[in-house]
């Protein structure tokens, strides 16, 4: 019996024990809203020019942008610069041997970036740079430990340095400071950061708004149905004893 | 006779098309007293009809090749009139297939239904649970993600693990060395013409075996026992068409819900039905921190892995894991019970059913964990328990005593 009840205690444990295991960095949570339009459009902006140079959104066609609230010319005027007809993909001239030459790693491609890292980790990740002289770049980040990517956004955000603090006899790094302001301030800068994800978790999947809305629409429809067939299923049954 | 009489009696000379009509529908006679639990099996064959249907769809669309697989389903998610619903009807419902057939042998189990003269309907199940293992297994590399790439790697390594003929096995089921384009290839053949045809084909006999010997119900007793002595009909039976027709109907409608909720609004479901790796282009230089296979194969995963390797091969597990399917193939010897239901049953039987399935969830759960030194203790408890529920099947079942059961059925 005494087994038995170690037994079933384990069992209910089991999952608390589990759960227990595995650590990792604190993210920020990134401020997603697909509804608001203005955000996406700025968050497209600073897409074209800043990710794209180095990274690709090879599935991502210019054209779609118009879902964005965007005409055909205002994207050939404004946010077109590697390609030559809004159908286009957006491709990147740099090649992927010479990005891996370079930074150690080919850039990735960012179409589907927010579905394999999540809003959250880029959004803390594209704020958590800091100046570094052990690294080839001249830059670390809090989030990638040695990470390829420099930091392209610099000028904007300032220099950030680590404050340390002391964990089990280890200097581990508490929070970062501004430490040379750039040309925005930090809210500023994180009001960017937090447009460009929500633009690169619309580009993950840019037929989402509809799925949700059409979501609804089915939800009801079947809502309506199912009345119907409960009924239906009443009279048929009614003389089922 | 009008027009429509004529030509059914025209094709009737011809096709048995009245009779077949009658004999599945309008005059199976099926026990009055389903319940809940009755809905998955009308709810997998929905399944099997919309898996093949959206699969016929991404097929026009997809390029099984490895430079161009992974785009390709990008491509229908975005430039595909309804590409995006199509696909994520498909991954959806790959995911609620197994949630539906888990439910339905869970089903199984608790009222007996493997039980005599059923048999061959239970392993003709079995059989089915086993192909669409294998079909979504082949299914899983198509995306060609990093987790397709390298689940199928784990996978295929679990065939190489056999002594003598391993190496050679792996690489007839590869087609290569590695995962590769030729893989791919092989896996699109298996996935939309070789596995569905098998499938269609057990789906087929175990209806007809089901509608031969008459369907189980929660009193785990047989209506044909009772009969009309004019009519030769089931006291306790009514005819599947209209009654189960019409209340499948509402099971479909509640169940499409269900599915439409995930499917419009979390079609990812928290990354247990697509996952995030797998929006990463298989890389095979690449290895991902951290390999799980997807929810539905992890209480298998979890046995491979709970049993250690002996002189640092991994067959024990293999084997172990091998055992833990083909066991339920003898699951109709190995109940030894007086009763089927588990109404009638005793609180042994009962026991042992709940630690069956709280390992069976455990497992699964612990599969999609990295194994640390805790959880594998917890996986090889479950493990144990897993197998003692069926080794241990013909004593705990014979010594139990149980309830009367009712001459008819209760409702």
């Amino acid at each position: 019996m005494k087994r038995l009840k170690i037994f079933l205690f384990l069992l209910a444990a089991a999952p608390v024990v589990a759960f227990a295991a595995g650590a990792s960095v604190h993210l920020d949570k990134a401020p997603v809203n697909l509804t608001d339009k203005e955000s996406l459009q700025r968050g497209a902006r600073v897409f074209v020019n800043y990710c794209l140079n180095c990274h690709s959104a090879s599935v991502m066609r210019y054209s779609r942008l118009e879902d964005l609230g965007l005409t055909e010319e205002q994207i050939t005027d404004n946010l077109m610069f590697a390609a030559d007809k809004p159908g286009e993909t957006m491709k990147v001239g740099m090649a992927k041997t010479d990005g891996k030459a370079w930074f150690g790693a080919a850039p990735p491609d960012l179409s589907v970036i927010a579905r394999s890292r999540g809003a959250d980790w880029l959004y803390t990740y594209l704020r958590a740079f800091y100046r570094d002289d052990s690294t080839v770049t001249g830059w670390n980040n809090t989030v990638f430990d040695k990470v390829g990517m420099p930091h392209v956004m610099w000028n904007l955000q300032g220099e950030m340095a680590p404050v340390y603090k002391t964990q089990g006899g280890h200097d581990v790094i508490e929070r970062l400071e501004l430490v040379k302001p750039g040309s925005v301030t930090l809210a500023q800068y994180d009001a960017m950061v937090g447009d460009l994800v929500n633009y690169l978790v619309w580009m993950g999947e840019p037929a989402q708004v509809q799925r949700k809305q059409l979501g609804v629409i089915v939800l009801l429809f079947l809502a309506v149905f199912f009345v119907v067939a409960y009924y239906l299923k009443k009279e048929f049954w009614k003389d089922i004893h | 006779m009008s027009a429509l009489q004529k030509m059914m009696g025209w094709v009737d000379d011809r096709f048995p098309l009245t009779a077949t009509y009658k004999a599945h529908l309008s005059e199976y006679y099926a026990p009055k007293n389903f319940n809940f639990w009755y809905f998955f099996g009308s709810l997998a064959l929905l399944l099997l009809v919309l898996q093949i249907v959206t699969g016929i769809f991404l097929t026009m669309n997809y390029k099984p090749d490895a430079e161009l697989a992974f785009a390709s389903v990008e491509y229908i998610m975005r430039d595909v009139e309804w590409g995006w619903l199509i696909r994520y009807m498909h991954s959806t419902g790959a995911s609620m297939f197994f949630v539906v057939v888990y439910l339905h042998m869970f089903r199984g189990l608790m009222y007996g239904s493997y039980r005599k003269p059923r048999e061959l309907i239970w392993i003709f199940g079995v059989l089915i649970y086993l192909v669409l293992m294998a079909e979504a297994f082949a299914g899983y590399l198509l995306p060609w993600g990093q987790m397709s790439y390298w689940g199928a790697q784990v996978i295929v390594n679990l065939f190489a693990a056999v002594p003598f003929i391993g190496e050679d096995l792996s690489i007839l089921i590869r087609g290569d060395y590695v995962i590769s384009d030729a893989t791919l290839n092989r896996f699109f053949a298996f996935h939309v013409i070789a596995l569905p045809l098998v499938l269609l084909a057990l789906v087929v006999a175990h209806l007809v075996a089901l509608h031969e010997v008459g369907s189980n119900n929660p009193d785990g007793i047989e209506i044909k026992k009772h009969k009309d002595p004019v009519t030769h009909i089931p006291l306790d039976g009514i005819p599947f068409h209209p009654y189960y027709t019409v209340k499948d109907i509402v099971g479909v409608i509640v169940f499409l819900m269900v599915f439409s909720a995930i499917l419009f609004f979390a079609p990812e479901m928290g990354g247990y039905f697509l996952e995030a790796a797998n929006f990463v282009p298989a890389d095979s230089l690449k290895t991902p921190e951290h390999i799980a296979p997807l929810w539905y194969f992890t209480p298998f995963y979890a046995i491979l892995r709970a049993v250690p390797p002996l002189f640092g091969s991994q067959f024990p597990g293999v084997v172990a894991m091998g055992m833990s399917i083909v066991l339920m193939f003898f699951l109709p010897w190995l109940d030894r019970s007086k009763v089927k239901s588990i109404r009638y049953r005793g609180p042994i039987y009962k026991t042992m059913l709940a630690l069956f399935i709280v390992s069976f969830i455990g497992l699964g759960y612990l599969g999609l964990l990295p194994a640390t030194p805790v959880a594998t203790i917890f996986a090889q408890v479950f493990s144990v328990v897993y197998f003692l529920f069926f080794l241990l099947m013909p004593w705990y079942t014979s010594i139990e005593k149980t309830k009367p059961e009712p001459e008819r059925v209760t409702g």
